[in-house]
C-alpha cells in the first residue's frame, strides 16, 4: 500500500473490552424492544439484516482497497432483480409456497442463484472498471464507481421499465405464531436467521481460513503481503465475489420480505448502508453488521416518531456528525486511522 | 498562431500579433470578446442546416440558455473539484439553495417581490454561507469521506425542501417566480427568450473572469499546492482549512448564483429539479471537460446538455419520422444516463485528464504515488 510520504500510520486497534460490547448490545435491544413494541423492533431488525449484509460490502471493499464502491447499492438493486426473476420466471410462483419440501428448494435454488450471479456480477467489475485503475489515484476508481452505478441503474432500467415490480414472496407471509397479542410472522425470524448465519460464515471465513488471512494481510499492507505469496488480484477478486454475493442475499431478502423492487432502490440503500459501515468503522466487518442494526434502528424509530418523511435526513446527519467526530466509528478499524 | 499569422498579408499578421499580446497581458477583455463572439455565432449556427431543422430559433435560444446555466455550474463545481481536489459529490444542493432564495422573496408564494439583481449577490452569499457551514466540520476529512459527507449534504436538502412544505410548498414546488427586470427601461418576458440569453452569457463572462484571476491570485496558487500535495502544502505554510474553505465558499457562491438566475428563467423550482442526476451531470461535465480547465468544463457542460435536451430527443423524432425499424423504437433519451455512466468509466480508464485537459493539473492523474485525493 503507497503510503503519503513521510506519514507514518500508526495503527491504534481498539479491541473493546470483550464484556462490554455484548452487554451494550443486549441493552439496547431490550431498551429497543420496550419502546418499538414486537412488530416494529422485529421490522427494525429485519430491516437491519438487509442494510448489514449490504455494509459488509462496502466495508470489505473499502478495508481492502480504500474504495468507496458506489455501485455496490446497484449491485444490490440488481440483486432484487435476479431474486424476482428466479422466483417469478424459474419458478413461476406467485404468492408463498406452503409445501415445506418445495418452500426449502425454491428458497435454497433463490440463494444461490442469486448470490452466485451478483458475486459474478460484483467481480467483473472489479476486473474491468476498478482494476485497472487501481495504481491510480483515489479520485479516478471512485468517479468510475459512480459511472458504473448509473450503468447498473440504467441497464435495469432499460430492461424493466421504471415501475416498481411485485416480488413474489415464496416464503409464506401467512404463517406466524402468536406472542401474547403479537402475531410474530415467521417470515421476519427467518430473515433475521438467514442474514446472522451468513454473517457469522463470513466472519469464520475472514478469521479462520487461508483465503481469510490473506485478506486481512492484504487490507493491512498489500505490498508486503504480495512479498510473502499473496495473490493480490486473486484475493481483492474474492473480496468482491464475497461484498456482491452478500448485497445479492440483501437482494433476495429485501424481495422475500417488502416483496417489491424498483431500480432506484439502490441508492438510498446503498446510502444507508454506507453509513451503516461508517457507524461500526470502517473496514471492520462486525462493526458494519453493527452499525446497519443501529441505522434500522434509527430509521424505524423516525417513524415511529411521526418523524417517517424524515428517516433519510436523520440518517445523512447521522452520517456527517459520525463522520466529523468520530471518523474511525463505533469500533474502530485497521483503516480509520486514515480518515 | 504563428504558422496561422504567417500565411496573412503583413498588415493583418500585425493586427493580428497586436491582439494576440493584447489579449495575453489582459486577459479578462479577451474573455469578455470571445464570449460576445460567441453568443453572436451560437444564433447563427444554430441556423446553418443541420440544427437549423431541427427546432426553431427561439428553441435553440432557450437551449443555449440552459446549457449556460449548466456550464456556469460546471465552472462552479470546477473551482472545488478541479482547483481545489475536493470532491463534492451535492454540489446540485446550493444551486437549489440560490434557486429557493429567489423563489422565496420573488413569487407569490409569501407575497414578497424583491427585485432580481440584489437577490443574484444574495443567492451567491447564501450559497457561500452554505458552502461554509457545510465545509467546516468536514474539510478536515480525507477526500472519498468528504465526498460521501457532501453526498448526504445533496440529499438532506431536497428532502428538507420537500418536507417543510410549509415553507417551500413541497413536492409542487414554488411556481410563478417574478421575471428579472431593469425598472423604466425593459420588463423580461418569457415569450422572448433573447433578454434571457444575453443575460446568462454576462453572467458566463463574470463568472469566467472570477475564476480566472482567482486561480491566477494567491488563493488560486494555493487551491492547486493542496490539490497536488496537502502535506507539502501544509509544511509550505498554506492554511490548508481555510485555503479549502474558500474552495468550497467560491464554488457554492457560483452555485448559488446561477441557481437565482435558472429560478427566474424556469419561473418554476421543485425538490426534483435538485437531485443527485444534476450533482452527477455536472461531475460528468467536469470530467470529460478537463479538471481544472475552465474552458473545458464549460464546453463539456455546454455539449452534454444539448446532446441530452436537443439531439437525442430529436434523434428519437427523426428515427420515428423515418420509421427505420429498431431505431425507431428506441427512446433515445433514456440511455442519456447510461452515456453519463460509461462516459465516465472510460474517459477514466482512458483519458483521466479529460477533452480538454488543464495545463497546469498534473499529478492528479499522471502520478501513480499520489494516493491522498
Amino acid at each position: 500500500m503507497a503510503e503519503k510520504a513521510g506519514v507514518v500510520s500508526v495503527r491504534t486497534e481498539r479491541a473493546p473490552s470483550r464484556l462490554l460490547l455484548p452487554l451494550v448490545v443486549v441493552a439496547f435491544l431490550a431498551a429497543m424492544l420496550a419502546w418499538l413494541g414486537l412488530t416494529q423492533f422485529l421490522n427494525a431488525l429485519t430491516l437491519g439484516a438487509v442494510y448489514a449484509l449490504i455494509a459488509l460490502g462496502y466495508t470489505m471493499v473499502y478495508g481492502i482497497i480504500e474504495l468507496i464502491n458506489f455501485a455496490h447499492g446497484d449491485v444490490f438493486m440488481v440483486g432484487t432483480f435476479v431474486s424476482m426473476f428466479v422466483s417469478g420466471t424459474l419458478l413461476k410462483e406467485k404468492n408463498g409456497i406452503e409445501d415445506i419440501s418445495a418452500l426449502v428448494f425454491g428458497l435454497v435454488l433463490v440463494f444461490v442463484i442469486t448470490i452466485a450471479v451478483m458475486a459474478v456480477i460484483g467481480a467483473l467489475i472489479e476486473r474491468f472498471a476498478y482494476r485497472p485503475l487501481r495504481k491510480a489515484p483515489k479520485l479516478a476508481p471512485l468517479i468510475t464507481a459512480i459511472g458504473v452505478s448509473f450503468i447498473l441503474q440504467n441497464a435495469v432500467q432499460y430492461f424493466f421499465g421504471p415501475l416498481t415490480y411485485n416480488v413474489p414472496q415464496i416464503f409464506p407471509v401467512t404463517w406466524a405464531f402468536m406472542v401474547g397479542e403479537t402475531r410474530v410472522p415467521l417470515l421476519n425470524l427467518f430473515v433475521i436467521s438467514v442474514a446472522a448465519v451468513l454473517m457469522f460464515v463470513l466472519q469464520l471465513f475472514i478469521s479462520r481460513t487461508r483465503t481469510g488471512r490473506a485478506m486481512r494481510t492484504t487490507a493491512m499492507d498489500r505490498d508486503a503481503s504480495s512479498l510473502m505469496g499473496v495473490d493480490i488480484n486473486r484475493t481483492i477478486m474474492i473480496t468482491f465475489l464475497i461484498g456482491s454475493g452478500l448485497a445479492g442475499a440483501a437482494g433476495v431478502i429485501h424481495g422475500l420480505y417488502y416483496g417489491n423492487t424498483n431500480f432506484t432502490i439502490g441508492f438510498a440503500s446503498g446510502l444507508k448502508a454506507f453509513t451503516a459501515a461508517v457507524l461500526g468503522g470502517i473496514g471492520n466487518t462486525a462493526g458494519a453488521a453493527l452499525g446497519g442494526f443501529l441505522i434500522a434502528f434509527v430509521e424505524v424509530g423516525a417513524v415511529v416518531l411521526g418523524f417517517s418523511r424524515w428517516g433519510g435526513a436523520v440518517v445523512f446527519s447521522l452520517l456527517v456528525i459520525f463522520l466529523v467526530f468520530r471518523p474511525t466509528g463505533l469500533l474502530g478499524s485497521s483503516t480509520g486511522d486514515r480518515a | 498562431m504563428s504558422r496561422l499569422t504567417s500565411r496573412l498579408p503583413a498588415p493583418l499578421a500585425r493586427l493580428a500579433a497586436r491582439l494576440t499580446t493584447h489579449f495575453t497581458s489582459h486577459r479578462s477583455q479577451g474573455i469578455f470578446f470571445a464570449i460576445v463572439a460567441l453568443g453572436i455565432l451560437l444564433p447563427i449556427l444554430s441556423r446553418v442546416p443541420p440544427f437549423g431543422a431541427l427546432q426553431s430559433i427561439n428553441a435553440w435560444t432557450n437551449a443555449f440558455t440552459i446549457a449556460v446555466i449548466y456550464s456556469i455550474l460546471a465552472i462552479g463545481l470546477n473551482v472545488v473539484i478541479g482547483f481545489a481536489g475536493l470532491l463534492d459529490l451535492g454540489y446540485a444542493a446550493f444551486f437549489a439553495l440560490g434557486g429557493y432564495t429567489y423563489a422565496l422573496v420573488a413569487s407569490p408564494f409569501l407575497n414578497i417581490h424583491l427585485p432580481f439583481w440584489p437577490v443574484l449577490i444574495i443567492g451567491a452569499i447564501i450559497g457561500a454561507i452554505f458552502g461554509v457551514l457545510l465545509g467546516a466540520p468536514t474539510l478536515r476529512l480525507r477526500g472519498d469521506y468528504l465526498a460521501i459527507v457532501t453526498l448526504g449534504f445533496g440529499e438532506i436538502v431536497p428532502i428538507t425542501l420537500l418536507n417543510a412544505d410549509k415553507f417551500t410548498a413541497g413536492t409542487i414546488g414554488i411556481g410563478g417566480i417574478d421575471k428579472p427586470n431593469i425598472p423604466g427601461l425593459y420588463n423580461f418576458d418569457l415569450t422572448n427568450p433573447w433578454p434571457f440569453y444575453i443575460l446568462v452569457l454576462a453572467m458566463l463572462a463574470i463568472v469566467v473572469i472570477v475564476v480566472y484571476r482567482l486561480e491566477d491570485s494567491k488563493i488560486g496558487r494555493a487551491w492547486e499546492a493542496i490539490r497536488e500535495d496537502e502535506l507539502a502544502a501544509e509544511s509550505s505554510g498554506i492554511n490548508t482549512t481555510i485555503s479549502k474553505l474558500q474552495a468550497f465558499a467560491v464554488g457554492a457562491a457560483i452555485a448559488g448564483f446561477i441557481g437565482v438566475f435558472n429560478a427566474a428563467k424556469l419561473t418554476i423550482v421543485a425538490p426534483d429539479m435538485f437531485g443527485f442526476v444534476v450533482s452527477v451531470s455536472t461531475l460528468s461535465a467536469v470530467v470529460l471537460g478537463g479538471m481544472g480547465n475552465v474552458v473545458g468544463v464549460g464546453i463539456g457542460a455546454f455539449v452534454i446538455y444539448l446532446i441530452q435536451s436537443v439531439f437525442l430527443k430529436q434523434l428519437s423524432i427523426l428515427f420515428t419520422q423515418l420509421s427505420i425499424p429498431i431505431l425507431k423504437d428506441i427512446d433515445f433519451l433514456q440511455f442519456q444516463y447510461v452515456l453519463y455512466g460509461a462516459a465516465l468509466v472510460i474517459m477514466m480508464l482512458r483519458r483521466p485528464q479529460g477533452i480538454f485537459p488543464a495545463r497546469r493539473r498534473h499529478r492528479t492523474f499522471t502520478d501513480a504515488t499520489g494516493n491522498s485525493k
